[in-house]
């Protein structure tokens, strides 16, 4: 669930207000506010959508998060998964050319389960 | 209510995923006035944008589409449609390429584009752009709450609550395309939060039937504090509380059974000692929201043991929504339209899951077809004079009997265990869905008699109420169908039963209907 907004990082934007699929944040004086954390989904879109790297969402989608501030902020967590994503550059050449390898990886996986499955039913089980 | 947002326009989509944002492309580039409503934002909200569709992608050659045709007729058990079939393939392979200017496809490794896997977040920012460039309208956060019917009992419109500025708001359109999604009674499946079955319920109220219902039952393995996507774990070994290893098949019910029964025991753990070489170091770059729930977590994904649950999928990855009564995506209500996971996919895919290609060229080609017949008609229809509508809708708006708080949280909770609960959901049989019928009848009366909300409220209300209908259809119509076929699975009617091969319709409100579709939608049209 969303855990923390840095408030020195956060330019008060309020992207992602707007861009939260859950309703959960509200505009704020300063940074904006977690207002309806139970309606957090946990799916990172804030953390995607800030270009300022202020947002922390915990990994745990069942549970709120007590979290030390200053160990994020040293973590490299901030900021990851939009750099991860390229989405501040998102017609950079081969940006996104590994995303073929995705079938084929999911069947490589699938196969394996299926020959395992095989052996271990023919040895008796 | 005087302070209400209205609007008029020629089509208005309901909804904000992959669908909606065809549907809208479809309905704006033919001059219509569109206007499309998300509860959440077009491009975060909705499984689309959480996850990353592979599309049914098969070239134009007349032979090989045969015979993936003919294939797919036989997996679908007798239910799919070969002509739907190639139309969603012909569609899709004609129209995905159409995003380039706003979608940067990779290359696949030939010296071309790869077209048919997108990345869920790119793809949907991608579809935002181009509906805005086709002249579509987007009103975020609009979540809509009942539909407005004419004296014909044509739908004309909606109204919601646009709740970053609480206000009601209230949209007359010639046509209305329904594109909310399916339904996984938030079991907490990746980006499901806002799809509570509010488009099954909404369509219902104005007289729709659904199809295929029954077909709700499906899982997907994610470590045990949150549902993330699954291409790690094909190859996975999954192990009991005493480390001893689960033999399972790989995929099926069968897989689903062995886990979940040991799960209903104790905990149970996963570990990918087995995963392609090649997978860890390209994961963060092709599911960049897959690593971070470990990571953040401490657990290191590829050498360690996990926790794992498995995330119901309801009506997402299973099949059933409203029916489609004719080849333009029609509703049996006049005027209303349905696209994507909102619909069945039984057309598409028979009796098993869509999800892997066929929902996402499913949810592409049903809204690029229902946004141009809505707009068609809309067209046609403007010089009608001003109706007077009315609002379909009645549960948590105007209860029957005396007003009085409504348990959300209890309901809710109770709605989990039945329909993604494993010993139900794995297990069917007609006393274990006799019995979750009862429970979902309590709670459904509850609302209709005593629930009644406003404003944000009555939004969460509305998604209650609606998982509550959907949970009740899904149920009966499993109930109704005495025999196992594709994903319905029942443990005591274990075979399929030649005799129940035609697909099988529910609706109603207070008194829940099931019956089999006589007639398939090309002789009705005819
Ligand atoms: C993890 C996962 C992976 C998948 N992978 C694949 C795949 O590889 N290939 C494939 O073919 N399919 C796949 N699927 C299925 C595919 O993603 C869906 O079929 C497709 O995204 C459906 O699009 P949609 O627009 O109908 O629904 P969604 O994208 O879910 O959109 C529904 C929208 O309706 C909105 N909404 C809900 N209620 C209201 C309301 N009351 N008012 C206004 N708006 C409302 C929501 O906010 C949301 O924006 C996958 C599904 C999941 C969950
Ligand atoms: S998107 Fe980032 S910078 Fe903008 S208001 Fe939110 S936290 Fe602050
Ligand atoms: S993680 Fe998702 S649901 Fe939670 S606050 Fe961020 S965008 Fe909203």
């Amino acid at each position: 669930m969303i855990t923390h907004i840095f408030e020195d990082l956060c330019d008060n934007c309020n992207d992602c207000v707007a861009i939260c699929p859950s309703h959960v944040l509200d505009a704020g004086e300063g940074a904006p506010v977690i207002a309806r954390l139970d309606q957090c989904q946990t799916c990172y879109m804030c953390e995607l959508y800030c270009v300022s790297d202020a947002i922390y969402v915990g990994p745990d989608a069942h549970a709120a998060e007590i979290i030390d501030p200053e160990a994020i902020r040293l973590s490299g967590h901030l900021g990851r998964i939009r750099h991860d994503h390229g989405w501040d550059r998102p017609d950079a050449p081969g940006h996104l050319d590994h995303y073929r390898l995705l079938g084929p990886l999911l069947q490589e996986g699938i196969e394996t389960a299926e020959s395992r499955y095989q052996t271990l039913k023919t040895d008796g089980l | 209510m005087n302070d209400i947002q209205a609007h008029r326009c020629d089509v208005l989509i309901i909804g904000g995923g992959m669908a909606a944002a065809w549907a809208a492309i479809a309905a704006a580039k033919t001059g219509a006035i569109t206007i499309m409503v998300d509860k959440g934002y077009v491009g975060t909200s909705g499984v689309t944008a959480t996850g990353g569709p592979n599309h049914w992608w098969v070239p134009p050659d007349p032979g090989k589409r045969r015979e993936v045709i003919e294939r797919k007729l036989a997996a679908g058990l007798g239910l799919g449609d070969p002509e739907w079939m190639e139309r969603v393939i012909d569609t899709t392979w004609r129209t995905l390429p159409e995003l380039a200017p706003y979608y940067p496809f990779g290359s696949d490794g030939k010296g071309g584009r790869y077209y048919s896997g997108v990345r869920g977040a790119e793809y949907m920012r991608a579809l935002r752009a181009y509906a805005l460039a086709a002249g579509a309208r987007i009103l975020d956060h609009h979540p809509a709450t009942q539909l407005l019917v004419n004296g014909d009992g044509a739908v004309r419109g909606a109204r919601g609550h646009a709740r970053l500025i609480r206000r009601d708001w209230e949209i007359q359109a010639g046509a209305v395309i329904m594109a909310t999604g399916g339904c996984a009674f938030r079991s907490g499946l990746l980006g499901s939060h806002g799809n509570t079955g509010d488009g099954y319920l909404m369509a219902v109220e104005a007289g729709a039937e659904l199809s295929g219902m029954e077909f709700s039952i499906q899982y997907s393995v994610s470590p045990a504090w949150a549902s993330t996507r699954t291409l790690p774990y094909g190859a996975a070994r999954y192990y009991d509380v005493d480390g001893e290893e689960i033999v399972q098949p790989p995929r099926g019910h069968a897989h689903f059974q062995a886990l979940g029964a040991a799960l209903l025991t104790g905990p149970v753990y996963a570990d990918l000692i087995d995963a392609p070489s090649a997978l860890p170091p390209v994961l963060h770059d092709i599911q960049p929201f897959t690593p971070p729930p470990f990571v953040r977590k401490g657990v290191d994904l590829f050498k360690e043991r996990w926790p794992i649950k498995l995330f119901g999928e309801g009506t997402i990855r299973g099949n059933g929504g409203l029916r489609i009564r004719d080849g333009n995506c029609r509703t049996n209500v006049p005027g209303l339209f349905a696209a994507g996971d909102a619909a069945t996919r039984e057309l598409a895919t028979g009796a098993i899951s869509g999800g892997g290609a066929v929902n996402s060229a499913w949810a592409l080609t049903s809204g690029q077809i229902a946004g141009a017949a809505a707009a068609k008609e809309a067209l046609a229809g403007r010089r009608r004079t001003m109706e007077q509508l009315r609002s379909a809708a009645s549960a948590a708006i105007h209860p029957v009997a005396a007003e009085r708080p409504v348990d959300r949280k209890a309901i809710e909770a109770d709605i989990d265990h039945h329909m993604n609960g494993y010993q139900h959901a794995l297990w069917r049989s007609e006393r274990q869905l006799t019995d979750s019928l009862k429970v979902l009848e309590a709670h459904w009366r509850a609302i209709r008699d005593h629930g009644r909300a406003e404003g944000l409220s009555l939004v969460s209300l509305r998604e209650t109420a609606a998982m509550t209908a959907t949970a009740r259809w899904c149920t009966a119509a499993a109930l109704s169908r005495r025999e196992s076929r594709g994903i319905h699975v029942r443990i005591d009617a274990p075979e399929l039963d030649a005799g129940s091969g035609a697909r099988l319709l529910t609706g109603g409100l207070d008194m829940i209907w099931t019956r089999p579709e006589q007639q398939r939608y090309a002789e009705a049209a005819a």
